[in-house]
């Protein structure tokens, strides 16, 4: 396990930024933020323009810590408390679950929260238990 | 232009995601650990980012259509089913396992990180076995 520093302004800042660029895709293009739809529809787009804008907004998201770098002189960090294979078993788990549950934090647990979309918050509710209650068992129960 | 748009509406979600931790699956895991080494932040970036999203939507679907489209592509599905749960539980065990969601690691794709690169190949790999076993399904019923 890592301890990790609270940073509330920080995180609180990334949501902003997450929620403005949702209400622009929205605005935009009048579609959703979702991740998982954003990709898995790269794989089947229904277009080459639906391909286009996907590419599109795939690549801003690849550029933003280049983006954090350059203003900041550092990378975000990214600290891995698992081991690789249970880090692609985990890979492969929410691939098949996002899949299933279409969506995944920013489809079902910012966008299709904020339309009080009654699917989306009981996809929300149950991922958010689920993920704790995976972490407190790999952790306490039958790791640590 | 349109496409110029999106790249920086895609930048605008990067760097918050980069910022707020989300990238970071020791942090992310940490959030879940409350009866160990909690870090609260995430309460912020969700929050943030729905009051944002509520506020922003609220103004934007009100106009007769998108910028650069002809109408609102936005889910009309209302029904919570088996499949729903069921897959949503099924995306917590994971994330719980990995502590990457799919908004998180795509980003975190710009660090350069071989984690990040394996956990998004095991992500696609997953979506397509999902939608493989998807696929079956539909033909059998």
């Amino acid at each position: 396990m890592i301890e990790t520093a609270f940073t509330p302004i920080a995180s609180l800042a990334g949501g902003v930024l997450i929620g403005i660029a949702s209400t622009l895709l929205m605005l935009t293009l009048g579609r959703v933020m979702g991740a998982t739809g954003v990709l898995a529809g790269l794989f089947q787009p229904a277009s080459s323009q639906d391909f286009a804008w996907r590419a599109a907004l795939l690549a801003g998201m690849v550029s933003g810590p280049a983006l954090v770098w350059l203003m900041s002189g550092e990378m975000p960090a990214v600290e891995v408390p698992i081991s690789t294979v249970a880090l692609i078993v985990g890979g492969l788990i929410v691939g098949v679950g996002v899949t299933y549950g279409a969506g995944c934090t920013s489809g079902h647990g910012v966008c299709g929260m904020a339309r009080l979309s009654p699917r989306s918050i009981a996809a929300t509710v149950t991922f958010m238990i689920f993920t704790g209650v995976t972490v407190y068992l790999v952790r306490h129960v039958f790791g640590g | 232009m349109r496409l110029l748009s999106t790249y920086l509406i895609g930048l605008i979600f990067g760097v918050g995601i980069s910022i707020s931790g989300m990238a970071n699956p020791a942090k992310v895991l940490n959030f879940f650990d409350i009866a160990g080494t909690w870090d609260p932040s995430l309460i912020f970036v969700m929050g943030g980012a729905l009051v944002t999203t509520f506020i922003g939507y609220k103004i934007v679907i009100g106009r007769s259509a998108p910028v650069f489209e002809s109408g609102f592509s936005v889910p009309t599905n209302r029904t919570i089913d088996a499949r729903l749960i069921a897959g949503s539980a099924v995306f917590g065990i994971g994330w719980g396992i990995a502590g990457f969601c799919p908004g998180g690691a795509l980003p975190a794709l710009g660090t350069g990180r071989w984690e990040v690169i394996a956990f998004t190949a095991a992500l696609i790999a997953g979506i397509f076995l999902a939608k493989f076993t998807q696929s079956i399904g539909t033909t059998k019923t």
